[in-house]
């Protein structure tokens, strides 16, 4: 162990003297997490408002049920901002010049094509500039003529299509912004992102571990220690200890900076605490497996990259794939990245350390098991 | 009898179809310097290799210290100081510690590694350099402290694997320097080259290696005598040299003379004596001699007699 410590010390020593490592390890994932933050916050962190454009031409009941009913519970939350455009070419004006979002037209006869049962159409306007808004105009013109549907059902079950309907869907409960949200466990964009890039990163920091024999061995300095009165298993400790050293020190860095820097909210720090240990281990194990595979600390090197930026992209580290539904979501398991983040996401939400503890449990599967494939390859690294 | 430090016993090695060592066997005694001489690619750096414990061996025997070598040996790899022959430093670590790391990685005590790696700063001439980053050393600096690496824990055998390929001349000279200073202190040094003029210098016994086989071994004095021990003596003169080879070949140590190149050419016993009276015995014969060359017989020689090619190729 004494060997094993001398040598994880030496490691960290160079690393810490090579600025590449620190960059890759802290200051690469803070600034890209502080620019996607930026970019997506007001989009998750739902602080945004979007302004939209309203052409009443119908002035009757099925307008006035969107418009306090659809619209009204939005604006009063600070969500939407309309606007009364006097004409459908005003309307379309103004989406088209950036003024608005989109525009709701509720055409003339509105109201009376829904009381007939006759299709009734509800236009949007979209500025072709501001999809995201765009979007959230839809899913609010999609909800509202979803619950108009369900009151004809229930209307038509009841052998009643009068205007009466109208009313009636218009008393169900206010349209919410979470109805058109596409997920229902999501984390704010600042703490997303810190976690995402923390963990992506993650797997570049330890990566030095055991490929940095590769090194040692092209530079002649692993011979030296191999020469040396120390069993060799005490090589590979060493190198390990380096990358779980480095791992830790990286993700603990990155969340306090994150916190205060980011205003990133990781959750329960026992949880938290547990989390990166458990993505530390994985990370190592991944890692080393591959370099165990290389022959030049270039071919592992390159390697481990490829397998980060995968397991990275996949586990969600970019863009939550995990709520993306089908096989991408069921894929996106098998990576530590996406429990990690599904970990952070449950301590985000207030809840003990005790909701860390599944998704570390997943971690350390993978860890366990790329770990025993390592340790049963990595015996080859130190023999010549 | 001198303590030996190093015992190797019918050493083999295989890589697939080549055998690279082939039942390589010598010893060396505390205070004696042994070199291995042969060309690139006689199998000098897998014998040291497996001397060391660096490498599996397929067959023999390696003892150190008394105690018997392999791969996993701890007691015995602490006997050993071991020099490349490529630099294995940190470049990205300043000579303390490099020294320091490797000295604590020998099992010294953090205090004692202390003064010991001072003491070798001291010794390799790097003290005032010693706070610097490896990288901005010098060629010389760096080889001296690839070698000062292999001194600190004072080992019983220290090898060295062609410490001066491509080194400059003044370095060489120091790194040569320090090895005769390493017998001297009782150190048992194993050192392996191609330059005959280093083994020359520095070994006290020689093996004499090529294609994977220990050819020969022994003092220089042993291994020429292999060979026999004619010189050649080239006479340049102006006269009649037919008459005065004649001259020549009547003295009892000369083996043969004859007229070559415009001038005579001996073969005879102990040049260096013979040679006034072979001046005596040409002038006599009218023979007004303007140049004289002494060829004396090397290990260049008897690599060449032993393995049918020279050394260099």
């Amino acid at each position: 162990m004494r060997a094993a410590l001398l040598i994880a010390g030496k490691d960290l020593r160079q690393r810490l003297r090579d600025r590449s490592a620190l960059l890759s390890a802290i200051v690469v994932p803070l600034a890209l997490a502080s620019i996607f933050g930026l970019i997506f916050h007001n989009v998750t962190g739902g602080h945004l408002t979007f302004t939209f454009g309203l052409v009443d031409q119908d002035h009757g009941q099925a307008a006035q049920a969107f418009e306090t009913q659809a619209l009204g519970p939005l604006e009063r939350g600070g969500l939407v901002v309309v606007r009364p455009e006097p004409s459908l070419a005003a309307g379309r004006s103004a989406a088209d010049r950036g003024k608005v979002a989109a525009t709701f037209v509720l055409p003339a006869g509105l109201s009376a094509a829904i009381g007939n049962g006759r299709t009734a159409e509800l236009r949007v306007l979209g500025d072709i500039d501001q999809s995201i808004g765009v979007q959230v105009a839809e899913a609010i013109a999609q909800s509202y003529a979803s619950r108009i549907d369900t009151v004809r059902l229930a209307g038509a079950a009841l052998g009643s299509t009068t205007p009466g309907s109208v009313r009636t869907a218009s008393a169900v409960d206010p349209i919410r912004i979470a109805d058109v949200s596409t997920t229902s466990r999501q984390l704010d964009a600042g703490t997303f992102y810190s976690a995402g890039m923390a963990v992506f990163f993650l797997f570049f920091t330890v990566q030095f571990g055991l490929s940095s024999i590769l090194e040692e061995r092209r530079d002649g300095t692993l011979a030296r220690m191999l020469v040396a009165p120390i069993a060799r298993s005490a090589v590979l400790a060493g190198k390990l200890l380096t990358s779980l050293a480095l791992g830790a020190i990286s993700m603990a860095v990155l969340a306090l900076a994150t916190h205060f820097l980011l205003n990133a909210h990781w959750g329960n720090p026992l949880g938290v605490a547990i989390l990166i240990g458990a993505g530390v281990l994985a990370a190592t194990a991944v890692m080393a497996l591959v370099a165990t595979f290389a022959r030049t600390p270039d071919q592992a090197s390159a390697w481990q990259a490829m397998v980060a930026l995968v397991l990275g992209m996949l586990g969600g580290t970019f863009f939550p794939v995990s709520q993306a539904g089908g096989l991408l979501a069921t894929l996106s398991l098998a990576t530590p990245q996406a429990w990690f983040l599904r970990g952070i996401e449950n301590l985000a939400g207030g809840a003990g350390a005790g909701a860390a503890l599944g998704p570390a449990a997943a971690i350390l599967a993978v860890a366990a098991v790329t770990g025993t494939l390592a340790f049963l390859r990595a015996g080859k690294l130190v023999a010549r | 009898m001198t303590e030996l430090v190093l015992e190797v016993h019918s050493l083999e090695k295989r890589f697939g179809e080549i055998e690279a060592v082939r039942g390589v066997s010598f010893q060396i005694a505390a205070g004696e310097t042994y070199g291995l001489l042969g060309p690139n690619g006689a199998g000098k750096t897998t014998t040291i290799s497996m001397v060391c414990g660096l490498l599996e061996r397929d067959g023999g025997e390696v003892i150190v210290a008394g105690k018997p070598l392999t791969t996993r040996s701890i007691g015995a790899k602490a006997a050993i100081g071991y020099v490349p022959q490529e630099l294995a430093i940190y470049p990205d670590l300043n000579a303390r510690e490099n020294l320091r790391f490797f000295a604590r990685l020998y099992g010294l005590a953090p205090a004692v590694a202390g003064d010991r790696v001072e003491e070798v700063l001291r010794l390799i001439g790097l003290v005032d350099r010693a706070g610097d980053q490896a990288k901005h050393y010098s060629g010389g600096m760096q080889r001296r402290l690839n070698i000062g690496i292999g001194l600190l824990h004072k080992p019983r055998l220290l090898v060295l694997d062609e410490p001066t390929v491509g080194v400059d001349p003044q370095s060489r000279n120091a790194i040569l320097e320090s090895v005769e200073s390493f017998s001297a202190e009782g150190m048992a040094v194993l050192y392996t080259t191609h330059y005959m003029e280093e083994a020359e210098r520095l070994c006290d016994r020689i093996g004499i290696v090529d294609l994977g086989e220990l050819k020969a071994e022994g003092t220089r004095a042993e291994l020429v005598s292999l060979v026999g021990e004619h010189d050649r003596v080239h006479l340049e003169g102006v006269g009649d040299l037919e008459a005065a080879a004649g001259a020549c070949r009547a003295l009892p140590s000369v083996d043969a003379a004859s007229v070559e190149d415009g001038g005579i050419q001996l073969i005879v016993d102990h040049a260096r004596n013979l040679l006034p009276e072979l001046l005596q015995v040409t002038t006599a014969a009218g023979v007004a001699v303007n140049a004289v060359e002494v060829v004396e017989p090397d290990l260049e020689a008897v690599f060449l007699h032993l393995t049918g090619k020279a050394l260099r190729d």
